[in-house]
């Protein structure tokens, strides 16, 4: 292996290597996506949930002998599957850009208490917010929600890189301690709020603590599902800048790199992104955690690679935690969060070990 | 031309480097030496832009390098720093192409691709290409940045371009570390102007054009090897006894050292000047 047709050769390789991964993260999200249509409570046929739709799209003749199945497929069960991959992809998009912010593979928004931040944010604006109430209408309510998590997400991140990070090297006991302080503090305060709260202000502890896709409407997801979505694309983009930085931010800057811009931009986009999500679903953790490190396992560190994969593997996962959360205990549900954390933690140690074996931090 | 002029650097009431100028042309090899402490890393990240000096301007071609572009400027200079950490599985192919993040888009054209290679074969790593840099070795570690650098200035034709090396010889062994600085004056006939802090005297002797001799942030020597290479120079800058002979071949100077050059009754420098040089 030595010439330039050589390198070219093995660039090549890689290229194609992960447009047959992408591919294939993308069919299993099509097949997952199809599952989940169909499984559930109630369980709708392959054939009626594709007439249903072609009724809703308006391509075939509404037929009322179905009122109720339409109602669980398009109302309940389809924005619940839209919210499912939004949350999977921005998750695992966000676990990436704080990783390669903090050069170090072990961040991922729950651990770090980005998630609990945001989530914090968000309960105490529903529960300390009702003055304002009644000077705005519901549809700004609803709006008022995901901004107050993505203010609680960014103060949350803004304090973390200020705490873990000196002369552009951020140490990861720090980083995670600081995580642990701040989760500790987000409980507490969620605690409290909930124990303040009327029944109809917070739905539970569970919700915000452990998170759910369980509720979502097409007109909450409206406004917060482009959101996630522009924020995820936009992360996505900084890809190359990434990959300088994880170098260090003086290598970064003498690659030619806006630094202090680009990490601002990040920060900014992943509060946006984290408290979306979280405003929507509460804080699920260890997607962001879990999907990077196993697409890096099989396909290495480049970012142009990891951002689209994580996005789509990250997607497949909360569909299919989700799909187990609510099928598992019928008709009961169990939060999301239970199932990722039971996935995360145990693999999140394993980390811990191997890094620990390899002395490496 | 790459200049410092009068730069003074302060870490509170301590100054760092003390009015100190330096200047490297395109093509030249300029080796920075002095003991621990002298403020050497300090200067070089000043010449790089990464570190603004408190007095004194840094200038490329006559202008302030804080007015270039960051990416006109990334062109123009690379900068190998003391051991970067990276503790990411990428290859060693694919870090290298990271140099040439200046001139691709988001992916690597012909060129880039001959740069690389040219860089990796010059500094010996080629049969590295696709392993991971978390499985290699201090000095294939050391080789793989070097090579990302070469590959950052690589261009086809010859142009004014500069070149910063902290230390290029950190954990290589010796056919490497000549490896390492061959490649570095190579690119010196392509115009590229190098700027390399060495430790070993020997190192800045065999390969530089010129020698900057740093002692307690003050300029100690500035010229050209011969003129600056002595044996008083290495008793009052390295506190060690040396000889200095000449090798007839070559007809260049070369240091030799043995058992108790430096005796332990030479002071060292006063505790407070030792650790003086890091970044902020």
């Amino acid at each position: 292996m030595h010439s330039t047709a050589d390198f070219a050769l093995i660039t090549h390789r890689q290229a194609q290597k992960t447009a047959i991964a992408t591919m294939i993260a993308a069919l299993a999200l099509v097949a997952i996506c199809f599952v989940t249509i169909h499984a559930g409570a109630i369980h709708i046929p392959p054939g009626t949930a594709t007439r249903l739709i072609a009724q809703q799209l308006g391509l075939a003749p509404v037929d009322d002998s179905m009122q109720a199945l339409r109602t669980i497929l398009i109302e309940i069960r389809l924005p619940r599957i839209a919210l499912g991959v939004l949350t999977g992809a921005g998750l695992a998009v966000a676990g990436v850009t704080l990783q390669g912010l903090f050069r170090n593979p072990l961040a991922d928004p729950g651990l770090v208490g980005v998630s609990t931040g945001a989530a914090t944010a968000a309960a105490a604006f529903i529960v300390l917010g009702w003055p304002l109430f009644e000077y705005l209408s519901a549809p700004v309510l609803r709006h008022a929600l995901p901004i107050a998590a993505f203010v609680g997400g960014l103060l949350t991140t803004i304090a973390i890189y200020a705490v873990a990070t000196r002369e552009g090297r951020t140490d990861v006991a720090t980083l995670l301690l600081a995580g642990v302080a701040i989760n500790a503090m987000a409980a507490a305060c969620i605690g409290l709020l909930v124990f303040l709260s009327s029944e109809n202000e917070l739905r539970d502890l569970n919700f915000w603590m452990l998170g759910s896709l369980n509720g979502v409407t097409w007109d909450r997801l409206v406004f917060v599902g482009p959101l996630i979505l522009a924020a995820t694309i936009a992360l996505a983009r900084f890809a190359r800048h990434l990959n300088a930085l994880l170098l260090g931010e003086i290598e970064a800057r003498h690659l030619g790199f806006d630094v202090e811009r680009t990490k601002r931009w990040m920060i900014t986009l992943v509060a946006l992104d984290v408290g979306a999500i979280v405003a929507m679903t509460g804080a699920i953790g260890f997607v962001g955690l879990l999907v990077p490190h196993l697409v890096r396992l099989m396909m290495g560190a480049d970012h142009r690679t990891l951002y689209p994969l994580s996005a789509l593997l990250g997607a497949c996962l909360v569909l299919l935690a989700d799909l187990f959360a609510r099928t598992i205990v019928v008709p009961a549900e169990l939060p999301i969060g239970i199932i990722t954390s039971f996935l995360g933690g145990p693999f999140f140690l394993w980390l811990l070990l191997r890094q620990k074996a390899q002395g490496a931090f | 031309m790459l200049t410092a002029n009068n730069i003074t650097i302060m870490r509170g009431s301590r100054r760092i480097l003390d009015q100190v100028s330096v200047a490297v042309r395109a093509g030249e090899f300029l080796a920075i030496v002095g003991p621990n402490g002298a403020g050497k890393s300090t200067l070089l990240h000043c010449l790089s832009g990464a570190l603004e000096p408190d007095e004194g301007s840094v200038q490329l071609n006559g202008r302030p390098l804080s007015s270039w572009p960051a990416r006109d400027l990334s062109r123009r200079r690379a900068v190998l720093t003391q051991s970067p950490s990276l503790g990411f599985a990428f290859t060693a192919l694919q870090l290298v192409l990271i140099g040439r993040s200046p001139h691709m888009g988001s992916n690597p054209g012909r060129t880039d691709l001959r740069a690389a290679a040219a860089a990796m074969q010059e500094t010996g790593i080629a049969h590295l290409a696709e392993r991971s840099y978390l499985t290699l070795s201090g000095g294939e570690r050391q080789r793989v940045h070097l090579a990302r650098v070469l590959a950052q200035l690589y261009a086809e034709e010859a142009s004014e371009r500069y070149l910063l090396l902290d230390e290029p010889t950190n954990n290589l062994d010796l056919g490497h570390q000549h490896l390492a600085l061959s490649a570095a004056r190579r690119m010196t006939e392509q115009g590229v102007g190098v700027i390399a802090i060495l430790h070993d005297p020997n190192h800045a002797v065999a390969y530089a054009d010129r020698i900057h001799v740093l002692h307690r942030g003050r300029t100690y020597a500035d010229g050209a090897v011969p003129d600056v290479m002595s044996e008083g120079l290495m008793r009052e800058v390295f506190e060690v006894t040396a000889r200095l002979l000449r090798d007839p071949q070559r007809d260049r100077p070369y240091i030799v050292l043995w058992p108790g050059s430096r005796p332990a009754s030479i002071n060292d420098h006063p505790p407070e000047r030792r650790h003086a040089c890091s970044l902020p």
